[in-house]
Parts: C-alpha cells; sequence; structure tokens
C-alpha cells in the first residue's frame, strides 16, 4: 500500500486533533493552528488527487485493525479528493475574507471557540466526504449540525440567536429523519457499510421483497438531507442564519455546509441505494419538483429583499434548486451538472458574502439597498468582486455560473421527459436572477451627489473595512477561481466525469 | 394586627412557641437553629416596569393577533396542517415498521455474518468480555471518536451561547443565584453519603467497562449525576473549588488528545498492516483488552465533564 493512501485519515484525524488542541490555546493561536491545518488538508487532498488520477481507481482504507463490515471504512476516488480539495480552498479562504469583521463582532474571549467549531467542520465536512459507512457519516453529519449552530449564534444578538434556535429545529428534524432511514436500511440489509448496503438492496430490489420499507427508506433519507440542505419548501430557516451571522460563518455555511449533505445523497444515491433503484422510486421525481420550484420561489423571494446579505442568502434557496433538479434528471449528465454546480456555487456564493460586507461596511454598516448607493466606488475591489460574482450567479460567459447552466441544459437536452419543464424554468430562474443581481450591481455603481458624499466619508471612518490585505487577497483569490472554473472548464468536468465513474 | 394578650404574656403561650417553631427560627428539640425562611427577594419596580413594556412590545410586534386577521387566519390552518402532517407521518411510520421483518427471526435480514464474528471472535480478538465495549471502543473506534467529540463540541456550543463574560466586564445581569434555595440540611446530609458512593459507583463501572456491561459512556453518565448532587446541595462555593472551567479544560484536553493519539496509532498500524504491539493481557483481568480500557476511562471523563458543565451553564454559573 502506498504512503499517499494515508492522507485522507490523516486530514481528518489531523482536523479533529487541531479542534481538541485549540481548546486549551489563546484565540490567536487557535486562528493559526486552524489555517494550518486546512492549508495542510488543502494540500494533502491535492496530492491525493494526483495520485488517484494517474492510478485511475479508487481504494477502500481500513480504520484499524479489522476489515470493512466489522470496523470502519474510508473510501477515496477522484470525486472524493477533488470535493476536499476544494472545500479545503473555500473554507481558506471564506475564514480570510471575514477575518477582520469577526474580531470585531465576536468576543474576544470566545474567538479560541470559534476555530474549534471550525476545526470540527472541517473534520465533519472532511468525513461526510470520505466515508464509505452510513453509520460513520451520521455520527460526523451530528458534528456537522452542532458546529453550524456554533457558528451561526456566536455572533450574538437577538437575531442569530432565533436563527441558530430555527435552524437546530429544522436541522435536527433533518438528522432525525436520515437516521430513521439509516435504522430501516439496516433492519432490511443487516449492513451499515455502503457496499454492503448496495448488494442487499440490489437483491432486494430485483426479488421484489419489503417494497414498501424500501421505498419508506429512500424516502426518509432524501427528505431528511433535503431539509438540511435547505431544498425549497424546508428554506424557511435560511436567510436569517445567512444573513445574520458573522460573514465566514455566512459563506462557510451557504458554500460548504449545505453542500456536504448534498454530497452525502449523492453518495447515497450513487452507493448506498444504486441510481437503476433510486430512478425507479418516484422519489427522484419528487426531488426534481421541488428544485424546480426552488428554482423560482427562491428567486422571487430575493427580489421581494430590501436587504442585501438576505437577499444573497435567498439567492442560495434557487441555487440549491438547480442542485436537486439535476439530482432529479437521475442521467448522469444531470449528477455531473449538479456536482458542478455544487463548485461553482460554493466559489461565488462565499465571494458574493464576502463582497457584500465590504460593501454595507462602507455605507455605514447599513445593508438596506438605498444606502448602498454609489458603495462600490468607495471600496473598489468588493465593488468589482461583487459584480464577478453576480455575473458568475446570472450565468454570463467567462464566469463558473454560465459552464453550470450549460451544463445543466445538456442534461436537460438528453433526458426526454423532463426536457421541457427543466429548460423553461432554467429560463425564467436565469431571468429572475439577473433582475435581483443586476439591480444590485447597478445600484451599487450609481454615484451619489456630492452632499451625501461627505457624509459618507465620515461614514468610513466608522465602518473602515476596505484596504484589509486579507481581505483583499481573499476576493481576488475567489475571483481567480471563479474565472478559472468559467474559463477552463473542460479539466473539471472531465474529473467530474471519471469521479463519478469510480464512484458507482 | 392587634393582641388581646400584651408581648410578655403572649412569649409564655403555647401559640407563640408553636408558630416560632413553624417559622423555623426556633426548634425545640435543637434550640436555635440557623436555618432562616428565606427573604422575600425584592424586585424594584422599575425592573417590573421595564419587562412589562418589553413584553408588550414584542407582543405587539411579533404577535399582533387581534389587528393582523390574516396572522389570526394563518395559525388556525398552522395548527390543522401541522396536526394533519404528524398524525399522517406517525400513520406512515407505523406502517412501515409493521413492513419491516419481524423481531427476534433467526433469518432476519441483520443476523448476518457481522454480528456473528462479533459474538463469535470478540472475546479472542479485543480481549474485551464485554462485547458492546469491544465493538463500540476497538471494532468501530472511529465512530466513537466521532461521538466524543459530539460531546466536546456540544460543550462548546454552549459555552458559546451561555458563558457570562468576566467580572466587571461589561454590563451587569441579573444574578439568579438569589433564587436558588441555600443550605437545606437534608438535601446536604443526604448528599454528603451519596455523592461518594455515587461517584465510586461510577469510576466502578468505566474500569469495568470491557468485563460487565457498563463502560465509558454510562460510568461517565453516573458520575457526572454525582458531581451535579455535589453542586445543587453544597453550592458553587463549594463546588468550584474542584472543578472550574480550568478542570474542565486540562480533562477534556488530556482524555481527547490521548483518545486521538492512540487510535491515531492503533488506525495507522491497522490500516497499513503492521503489528500494533499493544498487548490484550487475559482475557476477565482489570488490565486487559489492551487500548479498551484507557479509552473507556478517557470516555468517561469526557462525558462527566460534558454533563456537568452543562449543568453549570445552564444554572448559569460563572465556571
Amino acid at each position: 500500500m502506498d504512503f499517499v493512501q494515508n492522507f485522507p485519515f490523516f486530514s481528518i484525524i489531523l482536523s479533529m486533533l487541531s479542534g481538541i488542541i485549540s481548546s486549551v490555546l489563546p484565540g490567536k493561536a487557535a486562528k493559526w493552528v486552524n489555517t494550518a491545518v486546512i492549508f495542510i488538508s488543502g494540500v494533502l487532498s491535492w496530492v491525493l488527487l494526483l495520485y488517484l488520477m494517474r492510478k485511475g481507481e479508487s481504494y477502500t482504507y481500513m480504520m484499524g485493525h479489522f476489515p470493512a463490515p466489522w470496523g470502519n471504512e474510508i473510501r477515496a476516488g477522484v470525486l472524493e479528493a477533488g470535493t476536499a480539495l476544494f472545500f479545503c480552498i473555500i473554507m481558506l479562504l471564506s475564514l480570510f475574507g471575514g477575518r477582520k469583521k469577526l474580531e470585531e463582532e465576536v468576543d474576544s474571549e470566545k474567538h479560541n471557540l470559534y476555530y474549534i467549531l471550525m476545526d470540527l467542520m472541517l473534520s465533519s465536512l472532511l468525513a461526510l466526504v470520505y466515508t464509505n459507512d452510513l453509520f460513520t457519516a451520521y455520527v460526523f453529519v451530528e458534528i456537522n449540525t452542532i458546529a453550524a449552530c456554533g457558528l451561526i449564534m456566536i455572533r450574538q444578538n437577538g437575531r442569530t440567536i432565533e436563527a441558530a434556535v430555527r435552524y437546530m429545529i429544522m436541522s435536527l428534524l433533518g438528522s432525525g429523519l436520515l437516521l430513521m432511514g439509516i435504522c430501516m436500511l439496516y433492519d432490511l440489509t443487516g449492513h451499515l457499510l455502503m457496499s454492503n448496503i448496495h448488494e442487499q438492496v440490489k437483491a432486494l430490489a430485483s426479488s421484489g421483497q419489503y417494497r414498501t420499507p424500501l421505498l419508506v427508506t429512500i424516502a426518509l433519507m432524501s427528505v431528511g438531507l433535503a431539509i438540511k440542505s435547505a431544498l425549497f419548501p424546508f428554506h424557511a430557516w435560511l436567510p436569517d442564519a445567512y444573513g445574520y451571522s458573522t460573514v465566514s460563518s455566512a459563506a462557510v455555511l451557504s458554500s460548504l455546509v449545505s453542500k456536504g449533505y448534498i454530497f452525502l445523497l449523492m453518495k447515497i444515491v450513487y452507493r448506498v441505494i444504486g441510481v437503476t433503484v433510486f430512478d425507479d422510486s418516484r422519489i427522484i421525481d419528487v426531488l426534481f419538483v421541488f428544485g424546480l420550484m426552488g428554482m423560482i420561489f427562491g428567486s422571487l423571494s430575493a427580489i421581494r429583499e430590501n436587504d442585501i446579505r438576505r437577499m444573497i442568502a435567498y439567492s442560495s434557496v434557487a441555487q440549491i434548486g438547480y442542485i436537486y433538479m439535476g439530482i432529479g434528471m437521475g442521467t448522469e449528465a444531470g449528477m455531473a451538472a449538479s456536482v458542478f454546480h455544487i463548485l461553482s456555487h460554493a466559489a461565488t456564493k462565499s465571494l458574493l458574502f464576502v463582497a457584500a460586507i465590504g460593501l454595507t461596511d462602507v455605507s455605514k454598516g447599513s445593508r438596506k439597498f438605498i444606502d448602498l448607493t454609489g458603495a462600490a466606488y468607495r471600496n473598489k475591489w468588493a465593488g468589482v468582486a461583487f459584480t464577478v460574482g453576480s455575473l458568475s450567479m446570472v450565468g454570463v460567459p467567462l464566469f463558473s455560473g454560465f459552464i453550470s447552466k450549460l451544463l445543466f441544459a445538456q442534461a436537460a437536452v438528453q433526458n426526454s421527459g423532463k426536457m421541457l419543464p427543466a429548460l423553461i424554468v432554467l429560463g425564467i430562474s436565469t431571468i429572475l436572477n439577473a433582475i435581483y443581481f443586476m439591480k444590485t450591481v447597478i445600484r451599487i455603481y450609481t454615484p451619489v451627489d456630492s452632499i451625501n458624499n461627505t457624509a459618507d466619508t465620515a461614514g468610513d471612518m466608522v465602518y473602515a473595512y476596505k484596504n484589509r490585505r486579507s481581505y483583499t487577497t481573499a476576493l481576488i483569490c475567489f475571483t481567480i477561481l471563479n474565472v478559472i472554473l468559467g474559463v477552463s472548464s473542460q479539466p473539471v468536468v472531465d474529473l467530474i466525469g471519471q469521479g463519478l465513474a469510480m464512484f458507482s | 394586627m392587634s393582641r388581646l394578650k400584651p408581648q410578655k404574656e403572649y412569649e409564655k403561650t403555647f401559640a407563640f412557641h408553636f408558630f416560632r417553631w413553624l417559622s423555623g427560627s426556633k426548634d425545640p428539640y435543637l434550640g436555635e437553629v440557623e436555618m432562616q425562611p428565606q427573604k422575600e427577594i425584592e424586585t424594584p419596580e422599575s425592573t417590573i416596569l421595564e419587562r412589562m413594556s418589553e413584553r408588550q412590545m414584542i407582543h405587539d410586534k411579533v404577535y399582533d393577533v387581534e389587528k393582523n386577521r390574516k396572522l389570526v387566519l394563518f395559525h388556525k390552518i398552522y395548527v390543522i396542517a401541522a396536526i394533519f402532517f404528524s398524525i399522517v407521518l406517525a400513520g406512515l411510520l407505523l406502517y412501515t415498521v409493521s413492513c419491516l421483518p419481524g423481531t427476534g427471526n433467526a433469518s432476519n435480514p441483520a443476523n448476518n455474518e457481522v454480528p456473528k464474528r462479533y459474538i463469535e471472535k470478540g472475546l479472542e480478538e479485543t480481549g474485551a468480555v464485554n462485547v458492546v465495549t469491544g465493538m463500540i471502543l476497538d471494532y468501530r473506534a472511529f465512530d466513537t471518536f466521532g461521538e466524543s467529540n459530539v460531546l466536546f463540541i456540544a460543550t462548546v456550543t454552549v459555552l458559546i451561547l451561555l458563558h457570562r463574560k468576566k467580572k466587571g466586564s461589561g454590563e451587569k445581569e441579573e444574578d439568579d443565584r438569589v433564587f436558588e434555595p441555600k443550605n437545606d440540611v437534608i438535601l446536604q446530609a443526604s448528599a454528603a453519603i451519596l455523592v461518594p458512593v455515587i461517584i465510586i459507583y461510577g469510576i466502578y463501572v468505566i474500569l469495568n467497562g470491557h468485563l460487565s456491561p457498563g463502560g465509558g459512556f454510562s460510568g461517565g453518565a453516573i458520575i457526572g449525576a454525582g458531581l451535579i448532587l455535589y453542586l445543587t446541595a453544597f453550592g458553587f462555593e463549594k463546588a468550584e473549588k474542584m472543578f472550574t472551567e480550568k478542570t474542565y479544560k486540562a480533562v477534556c484536553f488530556v482524555a481527547l488528545t490521548f483518545y486521538c493519539l492512540a487510535k491515531s496509532y492503533s488506525f495507522f498500524t491497522g490500516a497499513n498492516h503492521l503489528d500494533s504491539h499493544i498487548p490484550l493481557g487475559e482475557a476477565g483481568h482489570i488490565l486487559s483488552s489492551g487500548l479498551i480500557l484507557p479509552l473507556n476511562i478517557c470516555v468517561g471523563m469526557v462525558v462527566a465533564c460534558t454533563m456537568y458543565t452543562f449543568y453549570v451553564m445552564f444554572r448559569k454559573g460563572d465556571f
């Protein structure tokens, strides 16, 4: 066995260990430990990705002295390593972008607690990506949920605590449904290991035994994960949670936490239930329909919103809808488009959150649109970055959002039954996206007259949040990442195709 | 109140003795008693008014039920829909459970090679007489490490939510401790007997986790309950002499780091097919079954600390 094969295990254990060690460290040291761990995990995943691309096949890794059905096991393929690498990059950049804001908004005594949450969040995301065991997945879903609650309420005011309570209730409902699904699946198959369950489910489906429980199990797991990743009718917790928490938390929650659950759902579809059984159940159409509804209603809510952070948050509902639409198509191409959209949305949404905070801070901290007039002139980098993010979200060529929309359209064309609704809703949703994002971009590039300007420079003195080096660097990196995904998308798409082939 | 008798004569009557005994300041057998009835807590009128106005404001803003007909209608529909949904979900789940394989059948899918190896070879492979402990701390130790991290992160979250700022910084909060009963003799006397027994029993359950039913989670919960009883009986001042935030941090740090490092070693050697050099010992002895005993102790410490910290935090302890 090659030494590189240890890397997934190293990155998970390292991030957990760093969380434990951070509990006795002061805030500053915890920050550096956290940065180092995210960086190291990223490098490890990158090396692993290169190794797997050369090797061309996935491998399983035994956690302990006992082989798989008895002990725990993790598994790494191209898709897993790539996603882990991408998650590390996004998390690192989000933390860089929101660092100063975090220092302003959170008690200095609680900084080390924040970084503990981040470390454990990273470990849970990595474990969700790499695990090959449903119960391990559930354990790390729990860690993920609790860490997300902490990330929301670390900035303590009434709104965040309310948001955290809402998030907790909805998220625990999702966890509960997922756990029930796992229990029933164990009762039906006698295994917790994904590959063994897959074999048993295949046998059950072909023999026609336990048809109802199997269907209910698939429904419970899909709905549970859909609630946790804020699919349309279950999105009520989302705007407050993303809109009022500190900016790094909002970026991490919107671009990583919900994506971790979606990745787990994909894993369940491919590696536990199996694509054919999942396609045969009607659940896939339900996901498709709710994805379409989310695309429209999320955008409509975003248009009505008068608060820039909440607007971006509602836009997430629409984007999650895109991903579920791709899963709901039930084809390889649709799934590949969804995976690409996970990456694209993660890169864009965190960029938008980080850029929005720069814009609001030069507008006396107000998040109302009327106060944001001309904000892009006051903070040039944030303005440019926000424009890039908006263009990408709308789906303008050169940016990552265009490629994902193209892939969705291609996937829809290949699927005869679902082509028409998918294409129509894709078109409507693009127009709606354009309405609210272009409205914002025009607003921030509208010059203000000189009388207001003097007042705004006074505001700058109080909320001087521009020209911070780490902040600007994060914005530039996000922009570059976005353009790379948009311009040279073919290698990434190939990688996703290869990864999905390895997946099943 | 006017009395028929003057004060001095009244003090000689039975009624006076009875009421003095009833109010607790004097006991006929023990003489003067220290315990005084609790003083009424005085709340300044301004606070009450403030609270009332706040409540009114929240009520008006959030639940403006009288003026907002839409909201009333929504609430009615919401309640009906929620009840309907719950009944449907419960019915569906009950129906599904009735379709699952029956309990206790030998031919159930869950009775396959997995539990077979656990039961037949568990003792030989893990050295633990208690197969359940062998499963959670050796076969599936990674999951259990995740679980202890769940406890750890739950404490972190509760600390974020409820940890009070250090004294002298920021606004003065209302002190809830004045509402607590203090120095209850009965509670203190029984706690003085029970607490050592409970804690020793918890330690026994942890140390024998690999030999008899029990283990880190249950034993830790018992110890935590003992600590909570001690705190309830003797108050924060005494409890903080032995358990403060520093103790919590130190214990959790040591336990989890040891767990992490020990198990990492074991995972690494296992995955790379190396020999781990950890002796399993003789089954049935207290010092046996390799890493299971120290891991049980670690889990127990984490669980006990978590329970106690939750209790302290929810009682607004300073820690």
